[in-house]
């Protein structure tokens, strides 16, 4: 046997170069990851980490640069390249079969057909094992965005990889799921699998990571121990300036006039595995803010959809915007009355990915915009709106004309919500305001949530992330299975209660669907 | 009474042969993302390959087997065009079959009523001489049953196998099927050969069994038919052989009232099985859920490996 020498690192890249047209996304970039050795990749959005772990997983191909894996120098041009070499990948996006079952997507990562043998059991055994909750039966279609990463987490898991490359793993589960991640991270890290582990979130960095590479640019600015750093100096090594915390927000008084009113707002879901919303009655007083914690699948993209208009509701009087029956109008007609929305998904909901950022901005905003003129697109407007979203919500592009799938995820994300939060709305939903955001554009979406809601417009966010709530949030409610639970004031709530409710009900949750199945 | 029964059957069956197997060869191609709309020109290529080869040497087997090469050689223009060179997939159907028709209609300019050998019909002792049942079930040629195996040979493979799984993903999602390491555009490639080595066939069915003479533009849009059947059949190999059957029964009607005489116009008669097959396909597949389960999200769209 001539077994590698189980010393040295498990993989060293260096002077890792890409560019892209207008764009050098990695110049020079080294990283070493050792054996047994959960190693964070830091930076802000566009800072070059996505391409550089796409480098190594083949995906795509580097300009220069010299990879070593277990001491051998390799080249790796494809995703199977990558896989035949031990290196596995969970993705943030696009890599689900939408038409295909759980199982089948899950079979298709799988290399032989020995793997394939009794995979449907082996889903449930780890999925329940590492407190992933999956039902290998059901359509992808039909899934939340938190059930979908999942997936793909189970996915990797089964492939038992030297290395495993987790992008953002963590955005789409309570703390109680992500320690019992952590747990399985840990234990397949002292099993001999590394991780490389993408992340935003810094404190779970610091909790998770023996090391950090840090990028900023397209350019290694550091590597450390995280444990060491604060998460303040984290942040300001990736941002590289001084992060402020968002200033508080004095409380709104208790008479303030309620502008959003939701009474017994019941929704049937249009996807067949979705949640129904159920006698939903809160409301919302101008200048409050109120959040909507849950785990993913709960009934939260009903919710949105509920409020925006794309399913409108039965009764027109179960939803009330400035006292204004709107439950049976559609989104354009309650953009109308000053209700603007942030949808969840950025591509292809939130935004269309093949038009320019100009174009993306009339589509919403060209009523409150004032931006057509007998008919015809007023082009110098349209340019300009684009143009004072881009500035003040520092969207790094290269001009309004940019396409919207030319952007990294957090810089459309502060687009599409400079987008809505411009047309001076009188009521704004979001729903996960800073999903895949890294701290510097969180600070900014989360300022500009702050400062709208100071103006005097009802504000809700509906979020998995709960620090973000807790941070946002005058009121905290929590959504389970379509309800919403009577919402509590912040000051006196706390993660454990929250999470508790948010938990417990999920569990009953995949009781009750365990029952419909049977 | 009985007589009739059975000419409406057996000629249902064999009005429907062609167009199964060219919309069995265009589901597959379909389900991996690719719109060939060429199925009208290959199944003319395949038409006069098969009757020039039959009516040269005088073996029917070498006709098919020409068909089943010309229909593939066209394909696989139509695969280099838009796969490897990503012109658009609509645009280089359309020209595949104009170029199928023109090219078909010259090279058989010198077979135009010449009679050629036909594909020998299947006699069982015993079985084919039962009444009723035996020329029904057991009077056809090989290429008859040779259509039901290969849609039952896909149904199964589509919906049960790994490689139908993988067919499936890459009609899906191409970027998530090449993110996963499967070879997208050599997996297209295979399914556009297969779908043109069928449509071939098809071809060699209508100038060889059903219609054994050659004539300019002798298939009469049923490449057509073919695609409409897959699009509303929702991708399902099933309601292909429903709809195919239904309009190989529209066909005998039409000829059958036309026979008799009734007083109405022959050309809306001969239009009928095409308009009767598409508005009952369309009432069963307004399904949306069921559409947008089994409609294949790349339909039409180009891949390119991003670098």
């Amino acid at each position: 046997m001539n077994e590698s020498t189980p010393s040295g690192p498990l993989l060293t890249m260096t002077g890792m170069t890409k560019q892209y047209p207008g764009c050098l996304a990695n110049d020079h970039v080294s990283l070493t990851v050792e054996r047994n050795q959960i190693h964070a990749l830091l930076g802000e959005n566009g800072a070059g980490k996505s391409t550089l772990v796409k480098m190594i997983y083949g995906v795509v191909k580097p300009d220069a640069g010299e990879i070593v894996w277990e001491g051998q120098q390799v080249s790796i041009p494809t995703p199977g390249a990558a896989q035949r070499l031990g290196i596995g990948m969970v993705f943030q996006h696009f890599s689900l079969f939408e038409a295909l079952t759980v199982t089948e997507n899950i079979a298709l990562g799988l290399a032989t057909a020995k793997e394939r043998v009794g995979l449907r059991g082996r889903i449930l055994q780890i999925s329940t094992e590492y407190g992933l909750p999956l039902d290998p039966d059901r359509v992808v279609h039909d899934l939340s965005v938190g059930e979908r990463q999942r997936i793909e987490i189970v996915r990797c898991l089964l492939q038992n990889p030297k290395l495993l490359i987790m992008d953002e793993p963590t955005s789409v589960l309570t703390p109680s799921e992500v320690q019992k991640l952590f747990v399985t991270l840990r234990r397949l890290a002292s099993e001999g699998c590394s991780i490389l582990y993408i992340s935003h979130k810094l404190e779970e960095v610091r909790a998770l990571c023996s090391a950090a590479t840090i990028m900023r640019l397209g350019r290694n600015v550091a590597r450390c121990a995280p444990a060491g750093k604060t998460v303040k100096q984290l942040a300001e090594i990736m941002i590289n300036m001084d992060l402020r915390l968002p200033t508080p927000r004095p409380l709104v008084s208790g008479n303030a006039p309620a502008r959003l009113v939701l009474d017994r707002l019941t929704i049937r879901s249009h996807n067949q595995f979705g949640t129904s919303l159920k006698d939903i009655s809160l409301s919302i007083a101008g200048g409050e803010i109120l959040g909507i914690a849950g785990i993913a699948g709960n009934g939260q993209s009903e919710l949105i959809d509920g409020l925006s208009g794309e399913i409108p509701a039965g009764k027109p009087e179960s939803v009330l915007i400035d006292g204004v029956a709107a439950g049976h109008m559609g989104p354009a007609e309650r953009r109308r009355i000053r209700g603007c929305f942030v949808p969840e998904e950025r591509n292809g909901h939130g935004a269309v990915t093949t038009m320019s950022l100009a174009d993306n901005a009339f589509l919403s905003g060209y009523l409150r915009g004032a931006l057509v003129r007998f008919g015809v697109i007023d082009k110098k407007r349209t340019l300009a709106f684009a143009d004072d979203i881009i500035k003040r919500f520092d969207v790094r592009t290269t001009g309004p004309r940019a396409e919207a799938r030319s952007l990294s995820g957090g810089n459309l994300q502060k687009f599409l919500v400079g987008r809505e939060v411009l047309q001076d709305p009188g009521v704004l939903v979001i729903n996960q305001p800073t999903w895949g955001v890294d701290a510097g554009a969180a600070l900014a979406i989360h300022e500009a949530i702050m400062a709208l809601a100071q103006g005097g417009a009802a504000v809700m966010i509906i979020s998995q992330d709960l620090d973000e709530i807790f941070v946002l949030a005058d009121r905290i409610a929590v959504i389970a299975g379509g309800r919403v639970s009577e919402p509590v004031a912040t000051r006196s709530a706390t993660v454990e209660s929250i999470g508790r409710l948010m938990g417990g009900t999920s569990e009953d949750m995949v009781a009750d669907s365990a029952v419909a199945h049977a | 009474m009985t007589e009739l029964a059975v000419a409406f059957l057996v000629s249902t069956v064999a009005a429907a042969t062609p167009l199964l197997l060219a919309a069995t060869g265009e589901l597959v191609v379909e389900k991996v993302g690719v719109l060939n709309l060429g199925v009208e020109g290959m199944m003319l290529a395949g038409a006069i390959a098969g009757f020039a080869t039959a009516n040269e040497t005088g073996v029917t087997t070498l006709g098919v087997l020409a068909a089943l090469l010309a229909g593939t050689a066209l394909a696989l223009l139509f695969a280099l065009v838009s796969l490897t060179l990503q012109a658009n997939q609509t645009a280089t159907g359309l020209a595949l079959t104009i170029f199928g028709r023109g090219f078909s209609a010259l090279l058989g300019a010198g077979y135009v009523g010449i009679p050629a050998p036909t594909l020998p019909k299947l006699h069982i002792p015993f079985l084919t001489d039962i009444p009723v049942l035996g020329p029904v079930v057991f009077g056809h040629d090989i290429l008859v049953y040779l259509s039901f195996a290969i849609l039952g040979v896909v149904a199964w493979c589509i919906r049960s196998t790994h490689l139908g799984l993988i067919l499936r993903a890459v009609g899906d999602s191409h970027d998530a099927a090449h993110a996963l390491g499967y070879a997208v555009v050599p997996i297209r490639y295979g399914a556009v050969a297969f779908g043109g080595a069928l449509a071939g066939l098809a071809g060699a069915y209508m100038s060889l069994a059903y219609t054994p003479l050659w004539a300019q533009d002798m298939t009469a849009g049923r490449g057509w038919v073919a695609v409409a059947l897959v699009t509303f059949a929702a991708w399902r190999p099933l309601w292909l052989l429903i709809g195919a059957w239904f309009f190989g029964a529209l066909m005998y009607l039409s000829l059958y009232v036309q026979a008799l005489g009734v007083a109405v116009p022959s050309a809306l008669l001969s239009a009928l099985p095409y308009i009767g097959t598409v508005v009952v396909l369309v009432l069963i597949s307004r399904d949306r859920r069921l559409i947008r389960l089994h409609r294949p999200a790349m339909l039409g769209r180009p891949f390119q490996a991003r670098a």
